[in-house]
């Protein structure tokens, strides 16, 4: 039996992808993910781990020499933030349509203007559409269980998918939690060898990344589209095996007293564990509000949601990203549009809270939820709206 | 001296290796001088490689899905990073060979990029995977200017060469500025093997090549790829075009070895450029001037590259 000890977040992420035995590891700086390359590179350099850290010197080399690693048939981690992951935009496409695994830790941070590096989620909701599968970690716990998932999924044979983990900056990846790290022999049997379905060998000869004339560029994009559709029921899977070896459950939606509640709040990542506290307290006063938290983003699990909302009248959807000029953010919008003409759909609120390291704390989550109930009565001129403005 | 380089023995006309890696089939210019340069590259190193490609004429020329030319493995991701791809394959067989899971045998790296992908785009990212220090062969086939895209000028274009955004006028001669020197940027990054060739001196070309791969650590070579189509030439006077880019010294051959320079070919009456520059479209506005001043830098700059060989 393992036990747990106070790590911190970044370095227990670090260790899980020890304990994955990651091969390649290209990686450049970037605050706050510093801590699990700086990690990883020292393991390696101990001798601990068998893998090559190739030190970059952008995100957008990191992201090309993943690539380069993984069609040579290497198992490849990286890690990178905000900046670093919009400067990696032009590859993060690539790996995915042409199927090449690899599993990245996103320690989420704002975007500039005004430079910022503290926590929300506008790095990687730019790149939402990168046809990547994307959890999202509530803690650190959950950010170790789902970097070994996310090797476990990407690799699997029907899937063969790259993997975005991610973390909150600073709120999960700092602090110091109490981590169970499992044993490299449960590591090991939960993750068997990558054996790539195909792969640069001068043995046997392919082609990798030709040119997609009109005739078959379509069709290269539905493949892609079905296999991250397809590729839920193997995520699940690999979870049902993560309970199975390790003992600790996870599901692509999270419901937290959701019973009897007519509202419920709908988040993503570490603030959710202070919504659960809001949510505790406010059924304390006999309010009937509940959690639904998504843990899997890509490919985004519809009908685990629809059955995770039941019969809720309001849904008060929390995103930490602001797209200027949008209907509402990208979760808020996901959902409105997955649950639009469904007969005896919610109401649905969208807020915009915690953007550049502000705290959404429990009051935050009580006014959300009040506004609401009172939008449901009267629908506002917005459709959505951002939380804890300070007005001049 | 490089230890690997005294069993090579050189490739001989007769003993050129029948096999071809890039095959017929593609959908080059007629004429080009690019893909004729990257055959022979690619027979030098034979078929224990892997190919990383860089966006551009080669890639696209050989790679139109479901077809391919290439009888080795290939990849092509994007424009810019074909040396960061690099670094991850080597990266990726360096463990996976110290961990038994592929043969020990050596298998050479080889990124191509053409000279906006080398020079201008993708400058950062093989400075970074030659600072690295990988085992890899970066050859940069240089037609001088954006051919894939409709002929647009690169920092690699010569001075007054017109393109489609050097367009001569009259406040302008075409390209102001002179050809950027790439082989002198990688050899400021200490790797231990650089060298220039040219398809018209294709053994020396194939050596050149051969010696790349053999070094241990990056090796870059740069080759001139004469491009009929964006240089409005004639399509069978390439190999001519080239031989008077260097017989008028306006593109010498040489290799610069652990850093001392070696002149492959000593030009000692040069031909005048003007022979290098008639017959090409992209330099026909250019007047008595202009010539003149191509001349004296074309004489100046390899005066310099001399001097160089005889202090290294």
């Amino acid at each position: 039996m393992t036990k747990r000890v106070g790590m911190e977040v970044s370095i227990a992420v670090a260790e899980a992808a020890k304990l994955a035995r990651a091969e390649v590891i290209p990686a450049y700086p970037i605050t706050p993910q510093t801590h699990i390359v700086e990690h990883l590179s020292e393991i390696i350099a101990d001798g601990e781990l068998d893998a090559e850290f190739v030190p970059v010197e952008s995100e957008h080399a990191a992201m090309s020499c993943c690539v380069g690693a993984a069609a040579a048939g290497a198992r490849v981690f990286t890690s990178s933030s905000s900046q670093g992951l919009s400067l990696m935009s032009e590859i993060l496409y690539i790996p995915s349509t042409m199927r090449l695994p690899m599993v990245m830790a996103v320690v989420n941070r704002a975007l500039s203007a005004p430079i910022s590096i503290w926590n929300d989620h506008q790095d990687i909701m730019v790149q939402r559409d990168i046809g990547w599968i994307q959890t999202f970690a509530e803690n650190g716990q959950e950010a170790v269980d789902l970097t070994l998932h996310a090797f476990r999924v990407a690799e699997m044979k029907s899937v063969h998918l790259p993997v975005a983990v991610n973390l909150d900056g600073f709120i999960l990846s700092h602090v110091i939690e109490p981590i169970e790290l499992p044993d490299q022999e449960d590591v090991d049997k939960y993750l068997p060898r990558f054996k790539p379905r195909y792969k640069l060998d001068p043995r046997k000869p392919i082609s990798m990344g030709p040119v997609g004339i009109p005739e078959i560029y379509t069709e290269a994009k539905v493949a892609h589209d079905r296999a991250i559709k397809n590729s839920k029921k193997m995520i699940v899977k690999a979870w049902k095996e993560f309970a199975e070896i390790f003992g600790r459950e996870y599901h692509p939606i999270e419901s937290y007293r959701t019973e009897d509640a007519d509202l419920l709040l709908v988040t993503m990542g570490s603030i959710s564990e202070t919504a659960m506290t809001a949510v505790d307290a406010m059924r304390d006063r006999g309010e009937k509000v509940g959690l639904v938290r998504i843990r899997l983003w890509r490919p985004f699990p519809g009908l685990e949601f629809r059955k995770a909302i039941g019969k809720a009248k309001i849904l008060a959807v929390v995103d930490r990203c602001l797209p200027p000029g949008a209907v509402c953010g990208p979760v808020g919008a996901e959902i409105r549009s997955f649950l639009y003409k469904i007969p005896g759909a919610p109401k649905i609120f969208s807020f915009v809270a915690g953007l550049g390291g502000r705290d959404v704390t429990v009051e935050r989550f009580e006014e959300m939820v009040d506004k609401a109930r009172a939008y449901a009565k009267k629908r506002p001129r917005e459709l959505y709206e951002v939380i804890g403005v300070r007005e001049q | 001296m490089i230890p690997e380089f005294e069993k090579f023995k050189g490739f001989k006309a007769k003993s050129i290796p029948k096999e071809e890696i890039v095959s017929s089939g593609h959908r080059g210019c007629q004429g080009c001088g690019e893909v004729l340069a990257l055959r022979m590259a690619m027979k030098a190193l034979g078929k224990d490689i892997i190919v990383c490609s860089a966006t551009g004429c080669m890639e696209i020329i050989t790679s139109p899905y479901p077809h391919t030319a290439w009888n080795v493995p290939w990849i092509h991701v994007a424009f810019e990073n074909a040396a960061s791809v690099a670094s991850g394959v080597e990266a990726a067989r360096k463990v996976l060979a110290r961990k038994g899971r592929i043969p020990k045998k050596h298998v050479d790296v080889v990124a191509i990029g053409g000279d906006g992908a080398t020079g201008d785009i993708g400058l950062q990212w093989i400075s970074g995977a030659m600072e690295r220090g990988h085992d890899f062969v970066y050859i940069c086939l240089d037609n001088e200017a954006y051919m894939n895209t409709g002929v647009q000028r690169s920092g690699c274009t010569p001075y007054g060469a017109m393109t489609t955004t050097s367009p001569p006028g009259k406040q302008s001669i075409g390209q102001v500025t002179w050809k950027k020197n790439i082989p002198q940027i990688m050899v400021a990054h200490n790797i231990p093997y650089v060298a220039t060739a040219s398809p018209a001196y294709f053994l020396d070309l194939m050596n050149k090549v051969k010696k790349a791969a053999l070094v241990k650590g990056p090796a870059y070579v740069h080759i001139y790829s004469p491009c009929p189509t964006g240089w409005g030439s004639a399509g069978e006077r390439s190999i001519e075009f080239a031989r008077l880019a260097v017989e008028t010294r306006v593109f010498p051959l040489y290799e610069v070895i652990e850093g001392r320079y070696i002149i492959s070919r000593k030009i000692n009456k040069p031909k005048p450029v003007t022979e290098y520059l008639k017959g090409q479209r992209r330099f026909r506005h250019l007047g008595e001037e202009e010539i003149q001043y191509i001349q004296r830098r074309v004489d100046a700059e390899y005066e310099r590259l001399v001097k160089l060989a005889e202090m290294t």
